[in-house]
């Protein structure tokens, strides 16, 4: 069924067909109608859940960790500095091999005061170890919520669902809405591989040594480092394994086929452009627009930018003429993450594109689609004159 | 720069329902055959009673820029004192298309080269049964009636979808109310329906 | 310490009314202060203030009698909440203004 909605109403919908168990979350534009939403639905008894209010955002992730170390499917939403603030429980959610599901609605970071949409809240946090899957639109959104909850608990890593603050969160567009029975077939109940057991009890993420040492019962337990070579190894493999679920969940509901980057117009292009998020999609437009003039260029969103899908985007890209890479976030004092981890993925191939860094939107700053125009004319007609810095797009002083 | 996107921008005060409005709107464009409908409300803090517009785009195609209405084809306004605070024809296409809530006749407004279109939805609101004040179910009687896009009787039904609960059959009374009682300022008044 | 070189912006602004534009039409409930019941109207003293004090817009004049700017106020409340006097009732804004003798 087609229905018109917001986007974090997209977003509580697809946890709610996934049936969350503990919802655990604060309040925090512009995230918070999400957690409205979840709040009524457990409230009239539509969603089996728990619902606990908490007093922080770096208490909601500790609430979380909590609810699925005892085994529970485990939900949590935020922005910004509420995301932030959660950042040291980000981490021991990820070390703890917890199968979280957390939404983050985009917004730029304070200070200065902001709560218009940037990515540099997601994007700061992408070394934690946690999945990060970005969404363009509405149905990305509750389709995405939905595929990240059987990533999750297939991996044992928690996964966060990123979509960008306002454009997508308070804008109403269509989507569709999938049936509940059709999502219980393509999500199995949930049954973690490690969780708080009477019957079988354990002790999770005491002091871990720096060697390897023998347990209890005589047998080689790991170190700190051979745990985490299994996070990093686990995630690498997270890509296949993420394609894979995508693959059924499109035999399912008949959608999905682009899992990491979704490709417009880019097969016989010369340049392609580059961005995450709903960016990827006002893109297509001037790409349109530009194809009309004999232009050959094309778009490429990224879906999954943790782990990072360096072998799809070397495909996509090794032998155009030229990448132009847009970003709502940078590594300060450096350049665009993205472009970095572009550059440094196409390092390896022989028939490297140039590659161009624009940053753009910060702080919810207007992107015109003039502006987008201009900056891929001047990336296409005279990419000699580019530094490796990046340019910014839309300022005024 | 897509050609083919209608663009109405909704001028209301914040918690006078603009967004309700343009929603209902937006529901009876998609069941019309409009398959790319994006609404999108101020972005930012919101207050009661202050300012607040609300972008509505519709196309026959998916609708890729989210960005906010800049030259809108057709504005509403929900309420004839935001004329003295905002320009609400800012932008708005040549030859477009205003409606507004207003006591006051048609004849009175010029907006260089516009149709205008006007309602005393507040009025009308009262004599469906609603308590004073709710007007954003009545103003769209008047827009369907001075901007043609889509059939009162799909919009009347997306009224009492979306007011389930809320006195649906009075909002939709109100609709059409003020769908009888819209008049403009064309030549002859048959661009729509007649003075009354 | 910090030069000409660096640091050439930041988020800082005036204090004060008007930082966040035309507040006033924001207002529904409007303040007024009863001048026989305020403090320094009554006593003729530079005295009491709270309205001003507390005032987080800063549109309450320190004058006797206190004035406040209906330009910025967007009807908080939080004057008449803090007046010891009592002086001052939040009205419904559709209540036409009353012209100063």
């Amino acid at each position: 069924m087609h229905i018109i909605e917001s986007g974090n109403v997209a977003a509580a919908t697809g946890v709610k067909l996934s049936r969350a168990q503990v919802i655990a979350a604060y309040p925090i534009t512009p995230q918070t109608p999400l957690t409205e939403k979840l709040s009524e639905f457990v409230e009239s008894g539509e969603l089996a859940a728990e619902y606990i209010p908490v007093e922080s955002e770096h208490s909601a992730m500790a609430v979380c960790i909590a609810a699925s170390t005892a085994g529970a499917r485990a939900f949590t939403a935020t922005s910004a500095n509420g995301l932030l603030y959660m950042s040291e429980q980000l981490h021991w959610a990820v070390g703890a091999r917890l199968p979280i599901v957390m939404c983050v609605a985009n917004r730029g970071i304070g200070a200065p005061w902001t709560v218009w949409n940037d990515q540099q809240d997601t994007i700061s946090q992408r070394d934690v170890g946690w999945i990060q899957i970005y969404a363009n639109d509405h149905q990305q959104i509750i389709d995405a919520v939905i595929k990240a909850f059987r990533l999750a608990q297939t991996v044992s890593i928690p996964v966060m669902v990123c979509y960008d603050g306002y454009l997508l969160s308070h804008t109403y567009m269509p989507f569709e809405e999938p049936a509940q029975s059709s999502v219980d077939s393509f999500l199995p109940t949930f049954a973690p591989t490690h969780f708080l057991d009477p019957e079988n009890p354990g002790n999770f993420n005491t002091v871990t040594l720096p060697d390897v040492r023998p347990d209890v019962e005589g047998v080689i337990a790991p170190g700190y480092i051979e745990i985490r070579h299994t996070l990093h190894q686990d995630l690498r493999a997270a890509l296949d394994t993420f394609v894979e679920i995508d693959r059924e969940f499109k035999k399912e509901f008949g959608r999905g086929g682009n899992p990491l980057i979704e490709e417009y117009r880019c097969e016989d292009a010369d340049f392609v452009a580059v961005c995450i998020g709903s960016l990827s999609y006002q893109l297509r437009d001037v790409v349109d627009g530009m194809r009309e003039n004999d232009v050959k260029i094309g778009v490429m969103g990224v879906q999954m930018y943790r782990p990072f899908p360096d072998e799809a985007i070397v495909r996509a890209l090794a032998g155009k003429k030229g990448v132009i890479v847009f970003e709502k976030a940078l590594s300060y004092g450096n350049q665009g993450a993205l472009y970095a981890d572009i550059k440094s993925a196409l390092y390896k191939s022989a028939e490297r594109p140039f590659i161009h860094n624009y940053i753009l939107g910060l702080g919810g700053r207007e992107i015109k689609t003039q502006h987008l125009l201009d900056a891929l004319t001047a990336s296409c007609t005279s990419p000699d004159t580019f530094e490796d810095a990046p340019r910014w797009i839309g300022l005024k002083l | 720069m897509r050609k083919d996107i209608i663009e109405i921008r909704w001028h209301g005060r914040g918690g006078q329902g603009a967004i309700t409005a343009a929603k209902i709107v937006a529901n009876a464009a998609f069941v019309s055959g409009y398959k790319g409908v994006v609404m999108a409300p101020t972005f930012g803090t919101e207050r009661r009673g202050a300012p607040v517009f609300t972008s509505l785009k519709i196309s026959k195609e998916k609708i890729y820029d989210l960005s906010p209405i800049t030259t809108p084809d057709m504005v509403v306004v929900l309420d004839h004192t935001l004329l003295e605070e905002v320009n609400v024809v800012a932008g708005l296409k040549e030859k477009g298309l205003v409606v507004l809530n207003s006591p006051r006749p048609v004849s009175e407004y010029t907006f260089d080269g516009m149709t205008v279109a006007v309602s005393d939805v507040s009025k009308h609101a009262v004599e469906a049964g609603l308590p004073p004040g709710i007007v954003n179910s009545g103003i769209i009687g008047a827009f369907a009636k001075a901007s043609g896009l889509v059939d009162i009787d799909v919009l009347v039904q997306a009224i009492e979808n979306e007011f389930s609960g809320k006195k649906p059959e009075k909002n939709a009374r109100s609709a059409r109310i003020a769908y009888e009682n819209t008049a403009d300022n064309t030549a002859d008044n048959t661009a729509i329906g007649g003075n009354k | 310490m910090t030069t000409d070189k660096f640091c050439s912006m930041l988020s800082r602004s005036k204090p004060g009314p008007g930082d966040g534009g035309n507040t006033g039409s924001w207002r529904v409930l409007r303040p007024v202060i009863n001048l026989e019941a305020c403090i320094p109207a009554k006593r003729n003293k530079m005295a009491c203030f709270h309205c001003w004090l507390y005032c987080p817009d800063s549109v309450v004049s320190k004058t006797i009698p206190p004035v406040i700017n209906y330009d910025y106020c967007k009807g908080c409340g939080i004057c008449a909440e803090e007046c010891p006097a009592g002086a001052i009732s939040m009205v419904d804004e559709s209540t036409p203004l009353v012209e100063d003798k």
